[in-house]
């Protein structure tokens, strides 16, 4: 067999290795939550009446579940009155039930918990639960949910605002009073569902001793224990939570979906094992989704361009419960001043409960909603200007040192101005008005932009921190215990390349055993851009640690006293003076098992509180953040309104960089999730009601839907991240919607300030300007 | 219950199953072969993907009757065939794999495609994949992919000619 380099030669940190997953998932081998069918196994599924029923608030008078029981192959149904513990889930408030008992707050909610022998069993006995609803007056629309006297979504509450906060810096919004130009516009984003391809699903078993084992597709296994512990009266040790590979996670696996439900399920099966996955439709109505949002802002700078000051009002839905509702307001004011130097400040946000589905975590929550609005208004304020927009964006770029607009100042890995740099030196900038006037007869070409950011990890008050375990195996191989669930974006393989680079190991030598509470170690949740930075730094701990050892541990075996002569290499460990070497696989056998493995310990920076903020609660503010610019050319049907992307140019400011592959695959994939945020995803409800229960009605971008996407990395270096690099899952997110509007509003003159930019919407814009320049 | 029996992944395979049975329940459930992944259940996203009698099809939109007398190939079988390895080497080495739930009805796609066109267009390659569903990649590095599968396949039969 011929040996590839990857055979031989030690990982690299910053090469281009093969991610260690792709061959396995390439070959259809990899495992996934999904795949476990055990011998045996029992189905669960829940009853949501709301749906069925067309209500979103109603209350629960009576479930008759004797047609239902009655059925063959039907072995339990579960209601509320059989949830033990608190019945209440939800990461920050615990306002969420396992099973409702009193009232359904939004169409989705559960009342019933069907345990069958066959999916087919499973799927007639819900539809035979006989629930009795009394309709409740619904509120769908966050800012009547802020009215004085309206319905209350949860009773015990003195009101819907789930939070309330403000940033204040220098004069606030009377900053604006003396620019000497003020732009303002209103705008408002849709919900955004997820759409990872892998559905929310587990599968559980209690043993006769009252443990549960699950295996689950999640974002934070150990979180899970806590919230089954909490909503089911359980002791953490009765809980162990296996988490394989996601098919996909964006925020949307990262919270209680399946785990509660099924968990309850476990405990009334008598030891068999039970599995539930959501159908896409349940998907889309249970699941949670982005938050949508109302963005009004003002936006004043001087006649030079310099920023002065801005003052904005943020109303963000959070649907019937909390999740993260809070946190993802937090998150987008923190960054609704852009990553620029703004002297005044005044950002108001609001977080609203409401009669709709769950908002909850995705992929750069709470931020993509107003950097559309802030960068929209940098478009039109270079345009009241007549400054060239990435001249203004350039000369009020936050660099190094500077304060940004929560009052952080922010460090050396700033590079939002390099970025910028990067893309004003593009062709697909430069040669961009030779390009728009070649556009075909009936077409109309434009040209936008956008400048981003994107915080990592948690933020002030929430430990950030990881704990990895390395180990050396019996027979001299290594593996890394990952605590932080990979849901595609390839954590552990950077985790393996990273273990690689510091053992000196080849690929053959280092695999991964991914998350499972009952061997690895309390480290958070797979999101919020923290998962490689923060467990990659433990790990480097560990594995420095591990190398160490083994190395004088080699050194007793080689009759070597100086551990500064002894070299770890792939499989050996050498003494080159006198050419003498023990393999790992022998040094194994000499070590005590507990001394084959590390633990590596790292706690994330915290920010120091800057005084600008109120009404926090966590989360608010962060220290390292990831920055970008972003191009888009854009081509408009003026016969359809269809706009046409026609290429898309993203530079990302990431650090330095792990795995160049890895890294664009992340830009890229982030920017699909924003193209789609863009022109067509909208998971639209009508009075509480999804809309959409396919993929033939809620779109995702396919590839004919999709330009080639250029990712560049912009040379720097986060001196606190593994290897200088910092997390980029977020930050291509941010980017599409604004520079797709941008790019309409260049090109067309239109100024759509309601996502996303539907065929009818600029069809519509294209109508009412051509009637206004008739006239 | 009835009989049926067809081909799978090149070995003769006899199977006591409802004939309405869905292929991918047959697959993933009966055979744990779950290579083949249900993204929707309703013919949408791909990820169900699988050859019969090597022509692209959606197992969840197949019931057991429809194989009976026919040669069906899922991922777990791609790699025997020279253009399946070379597509699965593809993705893994363009980095077409992210979470990986799409990819192996993407690569059933192609080997479609790829059996059908040997030297596609990055355009025909997209038309060829627009029925699966990709939301991690954006489907650059698997153009990618598929563009290096042909390429590879194109140099080694000329190697051979
Ligand atoms: S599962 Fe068959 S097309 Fe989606
Ligand atoms: S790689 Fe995740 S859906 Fe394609």
């Amino acid at each position: 067999m011929t040996k590839t380099t990857n055979d031989v030669n030690a990982l690299a940190v910053g090469a281009n290795e093969t991610r260690a997953d792709a061959k396995a998932k390439a070959q259809g081998r990899e495992p996934y939550a999904a795949d476990y069918y055990p011998d045996g196994v029992l189905w669960a599924g829940a009853v949501r009446p709301g749906a069925r029923q067309g209500v979103a608030h109603a209350r629960l008078l009576a479930i008759d579940t004797a047609a239902a029981a009655a059925l063959p192959g039907v072995v339990k149904i579960l209601t509320a009155a059989d949830v033990p513990g608190t019945n209440r889930q939800g990461i920050v408030h615990k306002d969420m039930p396992v099973l409702v008992g009193d009232k359904l707050r939004y169409a989705g909610d559960p009342v019933a918990l069907v345990i069958a022998e066959s999916r087919e069993a499973l799927r007639q006995a819900i539809g035979l639960v006989v629930v009795s609803l009394e309709p409740l007056p619904a509120v769908c629309d966050p800012v009547a949910a802020m009215a004085e006297g309206a319905v209350r979504v949860h009773d015990e509450r003195a009101d819907n605002l789930l939070a309330a906060a403000e940033i204040r810096l220098g004069e606030g919004a009377q900053g604006l009073d003396h620019c000497d130009v003020v732009v303002a516009g209103s705008f408002s984003t849709p919900v955004q569902a997820h759409g990872f391809i892998e559905t929310e699903n587990g599968v559980a078993c209690c043993a006769p001793d009252g443990s549960l084992t699950m295996t689950i597709s999640t974002q934070a296994p150990f979180r899970d224990r806590m919230e089954i512990a909490h909503a089911l009266g359980l002791s953490f040790d009765q809980i162990r939570i296996v988490a394989p590979c996601l098919g996909g996670g964006f925020g949307g696996k990262d919270g209680a979906t399946v785990q509660c439900l099924l968990a309850l399920a476990a405990l009334h099966s008598d030891g068999r094992p039970v599995k539930m996955v959501w159908g896409r439709e349940e998907n889309l109505l249970a699941g949670y989704r982005r938050h949508s949002c109302r963005v009004d802002y003002r936006l004043g700078a001087n006649r030079d361009g310099t920023l002065e000051a801005v003052h904005c009002r943020l109303v963000y839905d959070t649907g019937a419960y909390a999740h993260l509702g809070g946190e993802v307001m937090a998150l987008g004011m923190e960054h609704a001043g852009g990553p620029y130097r703004i002297p005044h400040v005044l950002i108001e946000g609001q977080c609203v409960y409401t009669n709709n589905p769950v908002a909850g975590a995705m992929r750069a929550f709470g931020v993509c909603q107003v950097t559309f609005a802030f960068e929209a208004m940098i478009a039109e304020l270079a345009r009241e200007l007549g400054i060239d927009p990435l001249a203004l964006r350039r000369q009020n770029a936050l660099l190094p040192g500077d304060t940004n607009c929560a009052g952080v100042v922010v460090g050396e890995s700033t590079g939002i101005a390099d970025c910028l740099d990067l893309i004003a030196g593009h062709p697909l900038w430069l040669e961009r008005a030779a390009w728009k006037d070649a556009a075909p007869p009936g077409t109309q070409r434009g040209v936008g932009l956008a400048a981003v950011f994107n915080a990592a990890g948690y933020g002030a008050k929430v430990r950030d921190s990881a704990i990895a375990k390395v180990e050396l195996t019996g027979d001299g191989q290594f593996v890394v215990h990952n605590a932080v669930s990979d849901m595609g974006q390839g954590n552990a393989a950077a985790f393996v390349q990273i273990a690689g680079h510091v053992l000196q190991q080849d690929a053959a030598r280092v695999s991964v055993r991914q998350p499972d509470t009952a061997t690895a170690y309390p480290s958070g949740s797979s999101s919020a851009g923290r998962t490689t930075f923060t467990f990659g730094n433990a790990l480097i701990v560990a594995c420095e640690q591990l190398k160490a050892r083994l190395i004088n541990r080699a050194g007793l075996l080689l009759f070597v006293d100086d551990d500064s002569t002894l070299t770890l290499v792939p499989g050996k460990i050498v003494h080159q003076a006198s050419a003498r070497e023990v393999s790992l696989a022998r040094l194994a056998g000499f070590l005590r098992d507990e001394e084959r493995s590390c633990l590596g310990e790292y706690v994330a920076p915290l920010c120091p509180d800057p005084g600008t903020g109120k009404g926090f609660f966590i989360g608010f503010p962060h220290v390292v953040f990831a920055y970008g610019a972003h191009l888009a050319r854009i081509e408009v049907d003026l016969s359809t309104g269809q706009i046409r992307v026609v290429d898309y140019l993203a530079v990302t400011d990431g650090g330095q960089v792990i795995n160049p592959a890895m890294y664009d695959q992340q830009v890229h994939g982030g920017v699909a999730q924003g193209l789609g945020y863009a022109l067509m995803e909208d998971l639209a409800t009508r009075d509480g009601q999804v809309l959409a229960g396919d993929f033939s009605r809620y779109l995702i971008p396919g590839a004919l839907d999709l330009p080639e996407i250029t990712s560049v990395a912009c040379p720097g270096e986060e001196s606190r991240g593994p290897f200088g690099m910092k997390g980029i899952g977020e930050v291509a997110m941010n980017g599409p919607l604004p520079a797709v509007a941008n790019a309409l509003a260049d090109g067309c003159a239109i100024h759509l300030r309601d996502a996303p930019l539907t065929p009818e919407r600029v069809l519509l814009a294209l109508e009412s300007l051509a009637e206004e320049s008739s006239q | 219950m009835s009989e049926i029996v067809f081909e799978l992944n090149g070995e003769q395979t006899k199977l006591a199953v409802s004939p309405t049975r869905r292929v991918i329940d047959v697959l993933r459930e009966d055979l744990k072969l779950t290579g083949s992944k249900e993204g929707c259940g309703t013919g949408e996203c791909g990820a169900c993907s699988v050859l019969v009698d090597g022509q692209l099809r959606l197992a969840c939109l197949m019931v057991a009757g429809q194989l009976d007398g026919h040669r069906l190939t899922t991922v777990e079988g791609l790699g025997e065939s020279p253009l399946g390895a070379k597509v699965q080497t593809a993705f893994a080495q363009a980095g077409a794999v992210q979470c990986g739930y799409c990819t192996p009805g993407m690569e059933i796609a192609a080997v479609d495609l790829l059996s059908r066109q040997p030297d596609p267009s990055r355009d025909e390659v997209r038309a060829a994949l627009s029925g699966n569903l990709c939301r991690c990649t954006g489907y650059v590095k698997i153009i990618d992919a598929v563009c290096q599968a042909a390429d590879v396949l194109n140099a080694s039969e000329d190697a051979q000619s």
